[in-house]
């Protein structure tokens, strides 16, 4: 630990204001799913039809939605399903990334022609199609969308891996790894790869950040997480279905959206910027 | 040049087999199955009926031969029948949503290219300034924007709070009795905010992506040259490094194909626009297997022509480039 924070890369990080803000804004939206049980208000699914569409107020601070319940608790436990998906989703796609990508640049040859063919093929699907057209025959849950999502948005890492891969499979410590007789296997997952997880750690919270997007977008056009289970995407469709009455139903879930993903954006390019300045623009 | 076009035009051919042999795979291994949505609600349906459906639309057919038969029509410009009720040709189907979409994506793309250019040339200019800041900031919050609820938050704005605008469709109910002129500026003020949202996305990463380009360029030896030689700043900027650091954006503009047709969905889901996307949106809900696959075909070939058109304009506009 003490290393860590004494590090040229604890240095960057923590100087710039704006990486500290991403933390910041990351770490407060762990805390809040986590407490959600005794932090939100009301229970999320609890109806009340005496209350239903009611402004924000004091026994409601952002609101109630068209059965009355409690926009902010629905909010604080709809943090858990972004955080699931977001984090979910993109390890599925480390997963394929980097193994597909270390085939093909250790390998190279036609390995290499035929990943990357495949990584070009799945690059010219607008990529929002296809992952409709995939949940739509699905039955729409939590678990199909994390696969899906995962599914459609491992080629950048595919790309990054195989790039690193490219230059390490030439360096010394691999000719000397070969030399003592490691397997390929050996190799190219515990000599190389753990050296090509800087860019694959920037790719995956950047990563994180696109799939809550996705996740949100899905949800909001009915075919994502399904009621009554909150989703901020799916109160949106509330707020939607009211928007000429119920302006908080359509303000405040985005709202998180936007500074979920801001958060992790900002984390992303902060640890991209601490750990090499020269990729800096 | 022309020898080059039609390499990339073959080349395409087996790319699109990839495409289509995917998509056809993935559409017809998920589970469910298209007549399930005419038959499952009905308790007379028997056992035997349902085979008979399946039948008719050669789904009882192993996948290669459904395949192939696709493939075998889509050689005279066959997408097969619709499976909805009006069994309609996908390619009629199709070719009367396509223009809105086409008009929605051009429009918006020359908005980005207009809007996101001067936007990064000048905070690259003006590198640290109140201006770069301001724009760093706008590009920040653009990236993270989910652009759907933008489109919420603008529709309550300019449609319902100032009532300037149309929130939904492409004409008003009274179209037809507007003046030539009049239904113009109906059509204009439809399409006013599905423009301006779609092209919300690209903005922020083509305003990033111009800053960096002319960062670079301006740090270039024959930029310090034309320095020496004691060109004004304006022509410097304007002249020699702007047109150095435009070149790369038409790969950009190229690759961002794909992201404009998959947003359509969204934006024309909301604004009831009928489009290619509503289409999609609808086939996809319905299983209609024909329609899905039409439009994931013609998605991919619009994405590889858009490719080849940035690959070519590259080379027409970069002498170093040579293409043989």
């Amino acid at each position: 630990m003490k290393a860590i924070l004494k590090s040229e890369f604890w240095y960057r990080f923590s100087k710039n204001r704006l990486t500290v803000a991403g933390t910041i804004l990351v770490i407060l939206l762990f805390v809040v799913s986590f407490l959600a049980p005794w932090i939100s208000p009301y229970d999320p699914g609890e109806i009340n039809l005496r209350m239903v569409l009611s402004p924000p107020s004091e026994g409601h601070l952002l609101g109630t939605d068209q059965l009355g319940r409690d926009v902010l608790s629905r909010m604080i436990w709809g943090s858990r399903i972004s955080l699931k998906v977001g984090f979910v989703a993109t390890g599925i796609a480390i997963l394929i990334g980097a193994v597909l990508g270390a085939l093909a640049g250790y390998y190279g040859k036609w390995v290499d022609t035929i990943i990357m063919r495949f990584v070009d093929i799945m690059l010219c699907f607008p990529s929002f199609f296809l992952i409709l057209a995939v949940i739509a025959f699905l039955e729409p849950s939590i678990w199909n969308i994390m696969i899906v999502i995962g599914l459609t948005s491992w080629m950048g890492i595919t790309r990054l891996v195989r790039a690193d891969f490219i230059t390490l499979r030439e360096r010394e410590f691999v000719q000397a790894a070969r030399a003592i007789g490691a397997s390929d296997f050996r190799i190219i997952f515990i000599h190389i790869l753990p050296n090509a997880m800087a860019s694959v750690l920037v790719a995956a919270t950047l990563g994180v950040a696109g799939a809550i997007l996705t996740e949100s977008a899905l949800s909001f056009l009915g075919i994502g997480v399904q009621p009554p289970t909150p989703s901020w995407g799916n109160i949106l469709t509330a707020g939607k279905d009211n928007i000429d009455i119920a302006w908080w139903l359509s303000l405040y879930p985005g709202l998180a959206i936007l500074i979920t993903v801001l958060g992790f954006n900002l984390l992303g390019e902060g640890i991209r910027d601490s750990l090499d300045p020269r990729l800096r623009n | 040049m022309l020898r080059y076009i039609a390499k990339r035009l073959v080349f395409m051919i087996p790319m699109l087999i990839g495409i289509t042999i995917i998509s056809f795979i993935v559409i017809h291994l998920a589970p469910g199955s298209p007549t399930d949505l005419q038959t499952e609600m009905n308790p007379r349906v028997s056992a035997e009926m349902k085979e008979r459906i399946r039948a008719m639309y050669d789904l009882d057919k192993p996948l290669y031969q459904q395949y192939l038969s696709w493939l075998g029509k889509l050689v005279t410009l066959d997408l097969g029948n619709s499976f909805a009720t009006d069994h309609r040709p996908v390619f009629d189907k199709i070719l009367e949503r396509i223009p809105v979409t086409i008009i929605i994506n051009v429009l918006s793309m020359i908005l980005i290219i207009i809007v996101a250019i001067p936007i990064g040339v000048l905070s690259a200019v003006h590198q640290d300034s109140l201006f770069d800041k301001i724009t760093g900031v706008f590009v920040f919050v653009g990236f993270a924007m989910p652009t759907f609820w933008l489109a919420l938050l603008l529709m309550i704005l300019f449609g319902i709070h100032l009532g300037w605008l149309p929130i939904s469709g492409i004409r008003s109910l009274n179209y037809e009795y507007l003046a030539p002129g009049a239904a113009f500026i109906d059509l204009v003020k439809h399409l006013v905010l599905p423009v301006l949202l779609s092209a919300f996305g690209g903005l922020a990463g083509l305003s990033r992506y111009m800053r960096a380009n002319m960062l670079e360029v301006i740090r270039q030896d024959y930029i310090t040259t034309a320095r020496a030689k004691g060109l004004s700043e304006r022509v410097i900027i304007y002249k020699h490094a702007l047109r150095n650091a435009l070149l790369p954006v038409i790969t950009i503009l190229g690759l961002s194909v794909p992201g404009l047709i998959g947003g359509s969905v969204i934006f024309e889901t909301i604004f009831a626009i009928p489009g290619m996307g509503q289409l999609f949106y609808m086939s996809a809900m319905s299983r209609d297997y024909p329609v899905i696959m039409g439009i994931l075909f013609i998605g991919a070939v619009l994405t590889l022509i858009g490719n080849l058109i940035a690959d070519v304009s590259y080379a027409l506009a970069d002498p170093r480039i040579r293409v043989a």
